[in-house]
């Protein structure tokens, strides 16, 4: 038995510790939001936060997070500004098909909590890891500075 | 614990006690009072559009809509969502004529039922042009339902009473009943015949072609809530991965599991018997890890010891198929198109230009990787999936496991992307002879990145030869164009060499220029793998060396490209299809959709107005134009780009105009063309698959590379050019691919000065200020 700290909950998952995060979250633990995209840390749909940082589950040995807070978009509306960016994704309707629009939210969330005002080249820099196949760059980025003017307004 | 929503499970209203749908197949559809012209009464004896497509087209409102006592409006979509918004602008046709509240409309995913939900392929960008007006139908049958139960109700004439933004109002006395009021009585109402229904004007319209309708999946998405196909859950579910042929007709010679069924978590390793080729849509064969998590199916699988026999098809290079097909492309081959006298306006030409094209595989890889759920228990089989094409899969599921039709279910999860790929069933029928193998228990199918790379249907790879004969002007009087591709049709059948009408009907045949002398060849080519639709099909290549030509031919007579475009046009005239020997026309009446000159010139016009065509600008950029024709709808692209000395490359704007008739709902058709553009500029730049002793070369993201936020351009801006007159709905999800690429290869020449002929453009312009000096 592992004891994983997921989203604010202990959870006792009967698994190896060389199990990925993401397998543990989605077939274990329950939590469908993350996604696997490629299992190599190459796309981005499974990015979680560990502590705070973003982190790739499908390269992240459940073993090497004891002790630490691992948290998913499935939780993310419970974070002030997680939910500043969901909505910012709402109001550019962002998503297409959707399905790594969660790594995307989680990344931009991550971002924008270490660097509240990126510049378009940060934005790229953060985001370059997480691929959407149906293309919607373009809108993120507008969602990221929708976001980050929010956020700037909140805070002044 | 079964994690699926409650909403998941289809009970709608509909399914019980209700007629049964009334299909619109063999009947001539009513013309509507918005974007049918009056033509398309005369060509009723050959169908075309939805009427032509398997099970047709259904209109009963009792099949699609149901409405709740609270009030609750609930729209069966009978499409697969795959980002291009079905699920939205589906319902909000129906919306629409229903006059509901967006607010009070939920969407129910139907399950694969053609007899009684008509059509449910969802490719060919056609779920709008074809559903638009069944669904309109649908909403416009209940609202009159709903306003004759108020009447009766009242006692009061039925025209006094008037459906209202989800209620209806009695005009004269103010007095009003909502529609959960009324639902009940309105469900026990016939409904009323095609010919009686009141379709509203385009100016009553409260959310057809309007702005902020409210995607109905955004908010699962953004919190992780919206189900795919890897999110369906049973409790003591199993999964499994399988260890395919990597080449294609490879079959398993002896497996050691031994190593395998060692690994924690797994418990059985099975084989999967592979068909012979053709493969048609079945699965590949292999063999199978079933475990008690995706993670020991995935390390049972690494510990697998398989000898493969490879087959036929083990000796499929890239580098020498592509020589068979620049060789094939340089000769004759069978003439499909021929107008004039070639040979002749050749030979008398005052000069001519030839170039080659090649553009490799690509794998549609949408980001949610094949994945299904099958449960097969007491002769029944169920499965859920990410499926484009929901009854093909009900068909090879009942036929693969022998069981009669109807004892096979398929339910149709949101889609993790499809392009193409998801149209083909395989990876379903895999999960359902697993399932087989543990009756009662479910078992979910996973597929890795690299397995969806490694064994796609991959988009084809070809050849393009053009020749022209140009006139003192500088105008060509002749026009010879060879392709040469493996064509999709080789999957369902051998010595399939030639590219099919579907095919060649997309921006091959169907070439509009006014030219007075074309010829037009397809010499042959042999499949060594699996060839699919990938977004745009043949629409790719085709455009690509048209377009690329046709700016080559400018530069040659030494005339801007948008003057050139435009004069190769010629008058504005509207083409029949079948007189550019093209009878396929995307399925679509050649009446009703003739090829409109005028309005590829005005999405011309429109791109290159909007991108300030004609501008100077700073050393190492340049602009770039294309303009192309597919499903039914008109694309023009002009991009702007940035090539540093390094060979670094900026894409900075891209200006779309778009054509595609009648705007549904237009935020959804920009993100489309948002999206296609982005999705070009990682097929023109990045994408390739190759073979080598029959298998693929990529593995993963890292080798097989597609756009990410670096490519895209800076800005993509998305121009809606309304048409003039009356015209029928043209597709939006897949015309804003062939365009980009010729549009970037065209800028970077305008840029550089270096010509792009082969695919993918990658480092092909490292030192191209050196190659320059």
């Amino acid at each position: 038995m592992i004891t994983l700290k997921l989203n604010g909950q202990d959870h006792q998952l009967d698994v190896t510790e060389d199990m990925p995060l993401l397998w543990a979250i989605r077939d274990v633990a329950g939590y469908n939001g993350t996604k696997f995209g490629c299992g190599m840390g190459l796309c981005g749909a499974c990015t979680i936060h560990i502590d705070g940082a973003p982190a790739r589950s499908c390269i992240t040995p459940i073993g090497a997070v004891k002790g630490q807070a691992v948290s998913t978009i499935d939780n993310l509306h419970t974070d002030p500004i997680g939910q500043v960016v969901q909505q910012a994704w709402l109001d550019s309707a962002v998503a297409q098909c959707g399905y790594c629009q969660g790594g995307q939210i989680m990344s931009a969330t991550a971002l924008l909590k270490t660097n509240p005002n990126p510049s378009d080249e940060q934005i790229e820099e953060a985001m370059v890891g997480n691929i959407c196949r149906c293309g919607t760059y373009n809108r993120i980025k507008t969602a990221i500075r929708q976001a980050s003017t929010q956020l700037q307004g909140a805070k002044a | 614990m079964n994690r699926l929503p409650a909403d998941f499970v289809l009970d709608n209203l509909s399914r019980r006690g209700f007629l049964k749908g009334v299909g619109a197949t063999g009947a001539l559809v009513i013309a509507a009072s918005w974007g049918l012209p009056a033509a398309f009464a005369a060509d009723a004896a050959k169908k075309y559009g939805g009427d032509a497509m398997p099970h047709g087209l259904i209109d009963d409102p009792k099949v699609y809509v149901s409405i709740a006592t609270d009030g609750t409006v609930t729209v069966i979509c009978n499409r697969s969502e795959m980002g291009q918004g079905v699920r939205t602008s589906l319902s909000l046709v129906v919306a629409d004529e229903l006059d509901a509240d967006w607010a009070h409309v939920r969407v129910q995913q139907a399950p694969a039922d053609e007899v009684r939900y008509g059509n449910q392929d969802t490719d060919g960008s056609r779920s709008m042009r074809h559903w638009f007006e069944p669904m309109r139908r649908c909403g416009a049958s209940v609202r009159a339902m709903l306003e004759q139960a108020a009447a009766e109700q009242w006692k009061v004439p039925l025209g006094e009473c008037r459906a209202q933004l989800h209620k209806v109002v009695h005009q004269p006395s103010g007095r009003t009943l909502g529609y959960g009021e009324l639902a009940a009585a309105a469900g026990a109402l016939a409904v009323p015949a095609r010919d009686t229904l009141r379709l509203k004007q385009p100016s009553e319209f409260r959310y057809i072609g309007k702005e902020g309708v409210k995607a109905i999946d955004g908010a699962d998405i953004v919190n992780g809530r919206a189900v795919y196909g890897a999110d369906v859950h049973f409790d003591g579910m199993l999964y499994a991965t399988i260890a395919r042929p990597t080449v294609y007709g490879g079959k398993v010679k002896s497996f050691d599991a031994s190593a395998a069924l060692k690994v924690p978590g797994v418990i059985r390793v099975l084989e999967i018997e592979s068909r012979p080729l053709p493969s048609e849509f079945q699965p590949l064969g292999g063999v199978a890890v079933v475990a008690s998590n995706t993670w020991a199916a995935i390390k049972g699988r690494e510990a697998l010891a398989i000898v493969w026999d490879d087959g036929v098809n083990a000796g499929y290079n890239s580098i020498d198929y592509r020589k068979e097909l620049e060789a094939a492309a340089r000769q004759p081959g069978k003439v499909v198109r021929n107008t004039g006298t070639l040979e002749q306006a050749m030979s008398e030409a005052d000069s001519t230009l030839d170039a080659a094209y090649y553009l490799p595989h690509l794998a549609q890889s949408p980001m949610e990787p094949m994945v299904a759920v099958a449960r097969f228990d007491k002769g029944q089989c169920e499965a859920w999936a990410p499926s484009q094409a929901p009854q093909v899969t009900r068909e090879r599921v009942a036929e693969r496991l022998g069981l009669p039709f109807d004892n096979v279910t398929i339910n149709v999860t949101l889609l993790g992307g499809g392009f193409g790929r998801k149209s083909k069933p395989d990876f379903v029928v895999e999960a359902a002879i697993l399932a087989k193998e543990f009756p009662g228990k479910a078992v979910r199918v996973q597929w890795t990145r690299e397995d969806d790379i490694h064994n796609s249907y991959f988009h084809t790879v070809s050849a393009e030869y053009l020749k022209a004969g140009l006139n003192k002007d500088g105008l060509p009087s002749a026009w010879l164009h060879r392709t040469v591709a493996p064509s999709i049709t080789a999957l369902f059948a051998p010595g399939m060499n030639h590219e099919a009408a579907f095919e060649l009907g997309m921006g091959f045949t169907n070439m509009a220029y006014a030219i007075p002398n074309v010829r037009l060849e397809n010499p042959e080519a042999a499949a060594h793998t699996r060839v699919g639709w990938y977004r745009s099909v043949s629409n790719i290549p085709h455009g690509f060396a048209i377009q690329s030509f046709v700016d080559e031919l400018a530069h040659k007579a030494g005339q801007d490209p948008l003057q050139y475009q435009l004069k190769l046009l010629g008058p504005d005239r509207q083409i029949d299809p079948k007189t550019l020997s093209d009878e396929w026309n995307y399925g679509e009446s050649p009446e009703r959709y003739p090829i409109d000159t005028a309005r590829l010139r005005g999405v011309l016009e429109t791109a290159a107005k909007a991108a300030g065509w004609g501008r100077t600008l700073p050393k190492g950029r340049g602009l770039g134009l294309a303009v192309h024709y597919s499903f039914v709808t008109y694309v023009a692209a002009v991009i702007e780009v940035e090539v540093k000395d390094d060979g670094t490359l900026i894409v900075h704007k891209a200006d779309i105009a778009v054509d595609c008739g009648p705007q549904i709902n237009p935020e959804r058709i920009r993100s489309q063309f948002e999206g296609a553009c982005v999705m070009g500029l990682g097929n023109a730049v990045l994408g390739e698959i190759s073979f080598k002793d029959g298998k693929v070369q990529q593995d993963n993201f890292h080798m097989y590379e597609v756009a990410r936020m670096s490519l895209a351009p800076k800005v993509v801006a998305v121009h809606l050019v309304t048409p003039q007159g009356e015209v029928p709905l043209g597709g939006v999800g897949e015309p804003g691919v062939p365009p980009i690429a010729p549009a970037l290869c065209n800028a970077i020449f305008a840029a550089t000065g270096k010509r792009i002929r082969n695919l993918p453009v990658r480092y092909q312009l490292q030192g191209w200020q050196e190659a320059k000096a």
